[in-house]
Order: structure tokens, then sequence, then C-alpha cells
């Protein structure tokens, strides 16, 4: 089975990230990027499927300015087969809708149309809003089956299970599906040094907008459904008393409690 | 006055407190419509009323249930059709999040995640989000199309409005693209009898330092009426489950008062509740990153200051 894994470039979540002045986009340059962390248990689920049976390709989709070819990079040196990386400057500023929109022509134009398996992660670490798999599946046509942490494949069969707030469910669906991974579902693999030097042979092609017949006005700044007013660094917290335990802790907690009127 | 649509958030059988926090919110926007997918809306239209429908439309659709999101955006793409609302409020959690991006793509609107405000701007509907692991405060608006806000559970607090809740059934015939995805089977949680994480007013949440025993933890949250929550270390090592998860890719919450015990404060942890009012760590270790938010902290054993903790507190509560 093929598998495509869409993968996104975020900014380092350990840094100190920021937004530009300029447009209050996410500040993309100021801080180092890489390949999502969550994006990382898609890669390691689509590389143990390809594993398991013995065939088939995995083919790592980005959208993201130049650098991001670091996230296609890494996603090779852990044995993705090849990458896509879509870039084009028009694409700056994108919200959520049109990232889904370039990304599933993406997907279609590196599958002939016909996908087997689209795998992602269940949020980026920037944007954080973990919706972009469910456009996917919706502009696709391809049943969603979405926030998997254990993922088995049947005859022609995908089946998850996916934890909720109030309930674990099992959800099923025929293939060609759209699959998006948790956390919980693997321990993504290190890429060994073989991997990183076969990285290098591997190939990689780029699109523009023009590639996937999409039209600069549909995506971008200009074109996002959204726009952000205004942000604001949130100061910092000031650190309250800190105090050593020397036997009476507990109770000096309850009585900080009480002071703020918890009990 | 324009209509709000409000998804309805239940479970089970019973609604759940964002149900209420959304109506809230949703008058503020227009006249609120409760939307109620699934059964269980005879019951529910009581509470619907109380917390500010003027309508509540009901679609009683087997189908709806049984496959995941894709029927409930349907749905709700024929009532935006219909009703040309102000606005659509859907709570923000996975499934509630999904609806939204699926309706999003459908009606050609934006839509906005994890707010934890909204109000009417000058300029439109305006909403506040803590992003970036909470470091910024955002607003923004929706540019195009009818908005689409997932309100983040606990952030507005609930106020009674009592309106009718008059019921509309509605047919919405449910596309077979719609149900491919199918939910075969669902095993709800465990009732612990404590708060439920997101839900609640306070949280008591412990770490790698626990060494895998939550029992000064849980004795601690239940003396404060607490819900009890796990660092990703522990939930990693099995100590509790991921759905007590506190973190990036656990839940995030923001309550009154978060108490971490064990926890050192890593980023992805911070993530998940740096934004709560109140916040209390205990930690063997005077360096922990933690420290750095805390209102009150205690460098110490927490197998000892918690258990002292519990008894003064629930001295003080009688």
């Amino acid at each position: 089975m093929n598998i495509v894994v869409c993968v996104k470039y975020v900014p380092d979540a350990q840094a100190e990230r920021s937004f530009q002045d300029s447009d209050s986009t996410v500040d993309r340059e100021a801080v180092d990027g890489l390949l999502s962390e969550l994006d990382e248990y898609a890669v390691e689920e689509a590389l143990k499927i390809v594993e398991a049976q013995g065939e088939g390709e995995v083919t790592v989709v980005t959208v993201g300015p130049a650098a991001a070819a670091d996230a296609i990079k890494k996603a090779l040196q852990m044995g993705a087969d090849k990458g896509v990386h879509v870039a084009d400057d028009a694409i700056h500023g994108s919200d959520a809708a049109a990232t889904s929109l370039v990304l599933a022509e993406a997907v279609r134009k590196a599958t002939d149309g016909a996908p087997e398996l689209v795998l992602t992660g269940m949020s980026s670490t920037d944007g954080d809003m973990g919706v972009v798999p469910a456009m996917l599946a919706e502009r696709l046509g391809l049943p969603q089956v979405t926030y998997a942490s254990e993922l088995t494949l049947g005859d022609g069969t995908v089946t998850i299970r996916r934890d909720g707030d109030v309930a674990s469910e099992t959800v099923e669906a025929a293939m060609p599906a759209l699959v998006s991974v948790t956390d919980q579902i693997n321990e993504p693999r290190y890429p060994s040094f073989k991997g990183i030097m076969a990285a290098k042979k591997k190939p990689v092609e780029t699109w523009s907008l023009a590639d996937l017949g999409i039209d600069a006005g549909q995506v971008g700044l200009d074109a996002a459904w959204t726009r952000v007013v205004s942000f604001a660094k949130r100061p910092p917290r000031s650190q309250g008393e800190v105090v050593t335990d020397e036997g009476d802790g507990g109770a000096r907690l309850a009585e900080f409690l009480a002071g703020q009127k918890f009990l | 006055m324009a209509e709000v649509l409000v998804l309805v958030d239940h479970a089970g059988g019973r609604l759940r407190k964002a149900t209420a926090e959304l109506l809230t919110a949703a008058r503020r926007l227009g006249e609120p419509s409760a939307v109620h997918i699934g059964p269980g809306a005879e019951k529910a239209q009581v509470t619907l009323a109380k917390y500010g429908a003027h309508k509540v439309y009901v679609v009683d659709d087997a189908d709806a249930g049984s496959y995941l999101v894709a029927p409930q955006a349907e749905v709700l793409a024929a009532l935006v059709e219909k009703t040309s609302p102000a606005a659509v409020l859907v709570p923000s959690n996975a499934a509630g999040k999904e609806v939204a991006a699926r309706l999003a793509v459908k009606t050609g609107s934006g839509m906005i995640t994890d707010a934890v405000d909204v109000r009417q701007g000058g300029d439109g509907i305006e909403t506040t989000q803590s992003v970036f692991a909470g470091s910024y405060t955002v607003t923004a608006r929706v540019t195009h199309g009818t908005p689409i806000i997932c309100l983040k559970p606990n952030s507005v607090p609930i106020e009674a409005g009592p309106e009718a809740g008059t019921v509309e059934t509605v047919d919405v015939t449910i596309s077979d693209g719609a149900k491919a995805a199918k939910i075969t089977d669902s095993q709800p949680k465990k009732s612990t009898g404590r708060p439920e994480l997101t839900e609640a007013a306070i949280v008591v949440a412990g770490g790698r330092g626990t060494g895998g025993d939550f029992g000064p933890i849980e004795g601690f949250a239940d003396s404060l009426g607490a819900a009890v929550g796990a660092s990703r270390a522990a939930v990693d090592a099995g100590w509790y489950p991921h759905s007590s998860q506190i973190g990036q890719t656990g839940k995030q919450v923001s309550p009154q008062l978060y108490v971490a015990a064990g926890i050192s404060g890593a980023i992805q942890h911070r993530a998940g509740m740096q934004t709560s009012k109140t916040i209390v760590a205990v930690n063997k270790d005077e360096e922990a990153p933690i420290f750095e938010l805390v209102d009150f902290g205690i460098v110490g054993d927490l197998f000892a200051v918690l258990p002292q903790a519990t008894d003064e507190v629930k001295k003080r509560k009688g």
C-alpha cells in the first residue's frame, strides 16, 4: 500500500515563538523550525505499515516556505521514500481552510487522483487547531478516521481506537481513508546513520500553486477567512512565594489556599 | 435579532457543562437556537431553555450518532442554509472542532478554535484566544461567511437566561459520503466521582515525582473536590490514563486553581495549564521550571506535604 503523510514545518515549541508585527502572522523566521513533533507519529505509523506489509511507499507532503524542506528531510531520514514540497510565496498567511485546499490538491497529484491511505498527525504544534485532517477528509471525499491511538488494517478496512473526553470509541472505515494519529499510537524512531545518508539520495519534488492548478487568489493572507486583529505577549507570571518544607509545608499550603478563598 | 446556532454537547443522555457556556455566550451575539442531534432532546429541552435557547432544533437521526463527525457537519450546514445565523457556536473539543472544520469548508466560512471569550465587537464578532502555550493573547475575527466559533470549556461563566426553547423537528438527509467512518463501539470512561478535567474549577496533577503512587494526589484532590490530572511522564509510564494527561498533547485546562505535584514543568506540560488563575507547585527540586509559574510553591516531598495539606484542608472545611 502506498501511503501519503502530510507533515508541517513549525517553529520550535521549546523556543520563544511570536508574531510578526508587519502582518500579524506567525513569525517563522526568528525561531528555528523543525518537523512538527506530532507528525513524527504519523511518519512512524506509515513506516510500520509498509514494513509489515513488505511493500509500498511512503510519500511525505508538506506545504511551507523554503525551510520546510527540513521537515521532509527528517521524514526521509526516518525512512520515508520520497517527498513533495509545495512552496509558493502566495501561500504565506494562509488559514487552515486554504492550507487544506493546497494539501488536498498535492495529495491528489502525488497519488494520480487515487490515494490509498493518507496519514497526518493530530494537530500542528503551532496552530494547534487540529482541524486540517477533518478538512482534508472533507475535500478529498475520504472517510475521516481521526485521533487514532491504536490502528489496525483489515481487509480493505481501517479500524482505530479514538479516546475522547467521555468515551473511547472504535471507529471503522473502508479504504481509501484519511487517518490522523495521536502521540499515543507508537514511538517514533530516531533516524539511523544509514537512514540519514540514504535520505540524501531520495527524490523530493517541489511544486508551485500553478503546478496544482490553484489560483493565488484562493490562498494567502488576503484570502484568509479569519484575521488576527491584535496580539499581545502575556506578561510573564511573577513568581509568588516559594517556601521550603520544614515539616509544615502542607499546613502552609492549606493556609495559602484558605487565604485565596479556595476552602 | 439574528439567530445563533449552538451545537448541543451531550453524552450518555446528559448535557455537558459546555452547552450552558455556549448558550450563555450565544446570548451576547443574538438569539440562541440550540441544535440537538441524536436522542435525548426531550429531556434536554428544559435545560436548554433555561440557558437561553429560543428554539431547539431537534435532529433525531440514528445515523448522526453512529458515524464520526461528518453527519453533524451536514446537519449544521443544512441549518446554516435555512437560518442564515449570525454565528455558529460549537464546543472546542476534538469532535466539536472537527465538525466546525467540515462546516467551515462546506459553507466557505472562517472558523476560530479554542476561543476563551467571544463578544460582539464594533466590526463584528470578536474572539480572544490564548496561544503559543499561553504566552500570547490574540484577538481575532472571522472575515468570510458565517463565523464558526469553538469555545473552550470553563471560559464563559454560566448564566441562566430563560427563554421559550420551542422545539422544531428538522429532517436532514445524511449523505452516504458522511456515513463512511462508523463508530462500532463506545466505552464510556469509568466515572471516578471526580469532576471532569476540562470542567473542573480545581485540578490537582501528579507527575514523575509520584513514582507511580497517586494516592497523595487523589487524597488532596478529594479534599478540595478537584479533578485529578497527570503529566505526560506519568501517562507514558502507565500510571494514569491518557484522558487525564495535561499538556500540549493532552488536555489544556484553565481552572481557578492548579496544583502540580512532582511535575518539573517542561514546556509540553506548561502548554496545558499555564493560563490557570492560581498555580501552586510541590517539588523536591527547587530548580524545577514549574516554580517560575507559581503563586505559591513548596520545595519538598509531596509524600509529606500533600497528606499534611489534605488533613489541614479537611480540618478547616470542618
